[in-house]
């Protein structure tokens, strides 16, 4: 009966019911840690003050009020009402922290995107192809495990110069190895089940059975991945922009704002503590959200 | 055993390769002609240029360039520092006692507060106790630590005035160098209040690049403790009647060990990042100052050279990890030689 209610549904309807279905199962999962919850919740609302910093920033993060130097965070003062206070040059820190917002989330964002598009490619190809492939590629990425991410995040910046793009792709290039690594690891695992075999006597070519049949099932661990390299990859965007060879002054990044006050932080600490601040509520919620997304996407910890 | 360290160490020469490969084109790939770049003068006239050519070895094809530095790099030979006129391995060994005291001090910081409250908030699983231990690990975690020690300079050096700002030790003292480790060196020499100085210097910088390891391994602890605690033999140690300090500390700690000292062997990778960041906010003579230092300055040879140092320490002391763990856990030797 059931299964006559199931073959009545057109095809196409079919399968977007079932995305519809693990979707709430996953829901379900992740609903039941209230933290991941509060971290997505978290998330969400960075996001949307990177979308409309134009609006709520009270100021321009450019502008310098030369009359209002280094002046203490103030509520409804008449002259000089800077929530966050103001830095070296008279510019309102929170408006500089709520642009910043966009730098963080883009770098955080393109890191994650280039060691997704490019881990995943050489990932299923090394595990497809196995051989003097696989060798090859996985030697790389020992080869650039073997050295701490920073310091080879430092060192290709020298190369490329300094700047909020070249550290982007610096930091993608340092974390790429982990992202190979679990696409290899888990292609394999999945390579040898019975419905990539079934796949194979159909007829299914290379490609196919690559990127179509396979890679879909290999992918909650590498959402995970995702999620926990996005907030490394800020915290090392800020990192660099704080030793000066990420974003470059004027740019509000949250590193860069530290560095550039670093020199008042004695006198005005507010310069350096509220930056800093910013750089850990986002990366305490992504990691609070990774948490939660590891728990209800990892098949052993689910208790069906 | 000897066949399980050779597998190991066997493996590490591809590694060693690719490494001396990435040093090598960072040279090659720096942006302009890398003869100015190296020599650091301008405007050299067409004989200098040649001349500097010949001496760097520019002028050979670059696969000869390759196997002369690898030949130079196995007789440790890393190169002559352009700032100083210093060969690189010289200026390494002479900074680099000054991070792994830092190191050390930060990991034994990890251990023994990790450690402990890891196996206490597995043993009160679910309550107040866990979910706040695990909470602070996660903030810890996600500390951009740069800030952290701005923050803590803030508080206990500006406010309150408890730590000095920066350095190793307080300009009064002149202690001789013997061993290059502060703290030893001071007890040696005698001097009354120096190593009390030393030790004061060392709380912040500690406390700083301790914070990413210490959530680590509380982490780490934990979940392994948690494994462990579900096993028969702890369920029948508690059934005879063994006090918990015995049931924890030594029958499941034991065992939950084996985790926890691979956790630590693989955060002297982090150690090293970190050491970059907390060297350069507290002005700490070492590896990580000196790597930003050169950056800086252009000293392209000591980044070169300290990039290959480092990662050999590295891939030395992951080699060093993986026999231990052979030793501890010896399932290991017999599934992998």
């Amino acid at each position: 009966m059931s299964n006559n209610a199931v073959d009545s549904i057109p095809a196409g309807n079919r399968r977007t019911s079932a995305l519809r279905q693990s979707l709430i199962e996953f829901w379900y999962y992740f609903s039941e840690s209230k933290t991941a919850v509060i971290g997505l919740a978290f998330l969400v609302g960075i996001i949307l003050m990177a979308l409309t910093a134009d609006v709520i920033a009270p100021h321009d993060p450019a502008v310098q009020y030369r009359e209002c130097l280094e002046q203490p965070p103030t509520w409804g003062a008449e002259k000089c009402n800077f929530a966050f206070g103001t830095d070296y040059a008279g510019r309102d820190m929170l408006s500089r922290i709520i642009y910043g917002t966009r730098l963080s989330l883009v770098a955080g964002g393109m890191v994650v995107i280039l060691c997704l598009s490019i881990g995943i490619v050489f990932g299923v190809v090394a595990g497809y192809f196995r051989g003097w492939v696989d060798i090859a590629i996985m030697r790389i990425m020992d080869t650039i495990l073997s050295v701490p991410g920073l310091l080879m995040a430092l060192v290709l910046v020298a190369i490329l110069g300094p700047g909020l793009l070249n550290a982007m792709i610096a930091i993608s290039i340092t974390y790429l190895p982990h992202f190979v690594r679990l696409t290899r690891s888990s292609y394999i695992t999945e390579s040898t089940k019975e419905y990539v075999i079934a796949s194979k006597v159909a007829g299914a070519g290379k490609f196919r059975i690559m990127f179509i049949t396979i890679l879909p099932n290999c992918m909650a661990p590498l959402i995970v991945q995702a999620t926990l390299s996005f907030s490394t990859a800020i915290l090392d965007t800020a990192a660099l922009g704080f030793l000066g060879m990420g974003a470059q002054p004027p740019a509000p990044e949250w590193g860069t704002l530290i560095a550039e006050n670093r020199d008042l932080m004695l006198s005005a600490p507010w310069t350096v503590t509220f930056p800093g601040l910013a750089i850990l509520l986002a990366v305490l919620a992504i990691n609070l959200m990774g948490d939660g997304l590891r728990d209800a996407l990892d098949p052993k910890m689910k208790r069906s | 055993m000897f066949a399980f360290i050779l597998n190991r160490i066997a493996l590490l020469v591809p590694i060693f390769f690719g490494v001396t490969l990435v040093s090598f084109g960072f040279i090659r790939m720096l942006p302009g002609d890398p003869v100015v770049a190296l020599a650091g003068e301008r405007d050299m006239t067409p004989e200098r240029h040649a001349e500097m050519m010949a001496k760097l070895g520019l002028d050979k094809p670059a696969w000869q360039q390759y196997l002369d530095y690898v030949w130079n790099l196995l007789h440790g030979d890393f190169g002559t520092s352009v700032l100083t006129n210093r060969p690189i391995l010289d200026e390494f060994m002479e900074l680099f006692p000054a991070t792994i005291e830092l190191g050390v001090t930060a990991m034994m910081l990890a251990v023994v507060i990790g450690v402990p409250i890891g196996i206490f908030a597995a043993v009160k699983r679910g309550t107040f106790y866990d979910q706040g231990i695990m909470g602070l690990s996660l903030v810890g975690y996600s500390m951009p630590i740069f800030w952290w020690g701005l923050l803590l300079i803030i508080l206990f050096s500006g406010i309150w005035g408890l730590t000095p700002i920066s350095g190793r030790i307080s300009f009064l003292y002149d202690v001789p160098t013997v061993t290059g480790f502060l703290l030893i060196d001071t007890l040696l020499s005698g001097e009354e209040g120096a190593f009390a100085s030393a030790m004061h210097h060392m709380i912040l910088p500690t406390i700083v690049l301790g914070t990413i390891p210490l959530a680590i391994i509380a982490r780490q602890t934990r979940s392994a403790m948690l494994e462990v605690l579900s096993e028969d033999y702890v369920r029948t140690a508690r059934a005879k009647g063994l006090s918990p300090l015995r049931v924890y500390g030594l029958h499941a700690l034991r065992n939950a060990m084996i985790t926890v000292i691979t956790v630590i062997g693989l955060q002297v990778g982090t150690l090293m990042a970190g050491a970059i960041l907390t060297e350069t906010i507290f002005s700490w003579p070492g590896i990580g100052k000196w790597i930003i230092f050169s950056v800086f300055s252009r000293d392209y040879y000591a980044v070169q050279g300290g990039l290959v140092l480092i990662a050999m320490i590295i891939m030395a002391v992951n080699l060093i990890v993986d026999v231990l763990y052979g030793l501890i856990n010896p399932r290991i030797l017999h599934t992998s030689s």
